[in-house]
């Protein structure tokens, strides 16, 4: 049956900003059928964001929608979370905003371990501001401010965050759009800070810059690249060799904040909630 | 039991003609008509709903 996504959207702000071949769009799709799966209620969600092509997303959503400062989208976050604990918290955005301007925020935000979520496309590049390099372009892969090539080594966000505390981390791709409602649903169902990052494509500052001809071609890439984890353990490490693993990478149970904030409160005196 | 041909609803005000349906379609069912897809050989189609599911831009509904 045809999914209805108008229902999650709000009425007149379709067409999207995001550039032809976009795979934001297919990830705000996967979001929403991870919201309707859990049957999420509009007034007791809220979605935040930073600035960037990513970030635009809690602009079509029909729930309560928070859009800040560049890079701080964990910092609210916490805000709305600690002020409301009963309220689910999603957090979206870019590779660039999540890791470098907001990189603090962000392993922050995880060694915490508060109860959000935290989705970030990972298109390797800063779309918005005209395709300047950011920590996730690879190695030697060029963008408008490296036009002979990027130097820098790249950031594996889902190593950054299992390294920073995040109990939850798991990875899909644009190309996959199957798998990635179940990964937020997985996301959003566990007590403490999930990450899930998706692997995205950016045809219009990073696909032509990297020799790229078109969307599909990008596409056909996030699928030869993506292998999910159950298949690499009976992969040789050649064999695994520029490969990324998709699926739940990892999943702990730790004590989630806003139940220890609230220890603290009541040891100090305050009223419970 | 009878097999119903699906509706394939193409909104032409949302499609950006990105050719993502087009290529993963696995039975060629649609083809680009200028900027827009369109519908080409409705009889292939097996209702897999990838094009659907792939659309980035909301423009494509297939109603079994």
């Amino acid at each position: 049956m045809a999914f209805d996504y108008e229902k999650y959207i709000r009425p007149g702000k379709l067409p999207h900003i995001w550039c032809p071949g976009c795979g934001h769009g297919i990830v705000m799709k996967g979001m929403i059928r991870a919201m309707d799966t859990l049957g999420l209620e509009k007034n007791n969600t809220a979605i935040v964001s930073g600035i960037g092509c990513a970030s635009r997303l809690p602009g079509y959503i029909d729930c309560c929608t928070l859009h800040t400062a560049h890079g701080r989208a964990a910092a609210f976050a916490t805000g709305v979370k600690l002020a409301k604990p009963e309220m689910t918290v999603i957090l979206v955005g870019g590779d660039g905003d999540g890791t470098a301007i907001g990189g603090n925020h962000f392993i922050h935000a995880c060694r915490r371990n508060i109860d959000m979520t935290y989705i970030i496309m990972n298109n390797y590049i800063y779309g918005m501001t005209g395709g300047q390099f950011s920590p996730t372009t690879p190695h030697m892969h060029k963008a408008s401010t490296t036009p002979y090539g990027n130097p820098d080594p790249s950031f594996d966000i889902a190593k950054l965050a299992i390294g920073a505390g995040a109990t939850f981390v798991a990875r899909g791709t644009a190309f996959h759009a199957n798998q990635i409602d179940k990964l937020i649903v997985e996301a959003i169902q566990h007590k403490g800070f999930s990450v899930v990052e998706i692997l995205d494509d950016c045809p219009t500052t990073y696909g032509r810059r990297n020799k790229f001809k078109s969307v599909i071609e990008m596409m056909n890439r996030l699928k030869e690249v993506a292998v999910p984890v159950k298949a690499a353990e009976k992969m040789t490490p050649e064999q695994l060799a520029g490969k990324v693993l998709t699926g739940i990478l990892y999943k702990e149970d730790k004590p989630e904040y806003c139940s220890e904030y609230q220890k603290v409160i009541e040891r100090a005196g305050g009223a419970a909630r | 039991m009878e097999n119903k041909l699906p509706t394939i609803e193409i909104n032409e005000r949302y499609c950006k003609g990105c050719h993502i349906c087009v290529e993963f379609c696995p039975k060629q069912v649609l083809e680009m008509k200028g900027f827009v897809v369109a519908v080409k050989n409705l009889e292939a189609c097996i209702k897999c709903m990838q094009c659907e599911l792939r659309c980035p831009d909301f423009a494509i509904k297939v109603i079994p």
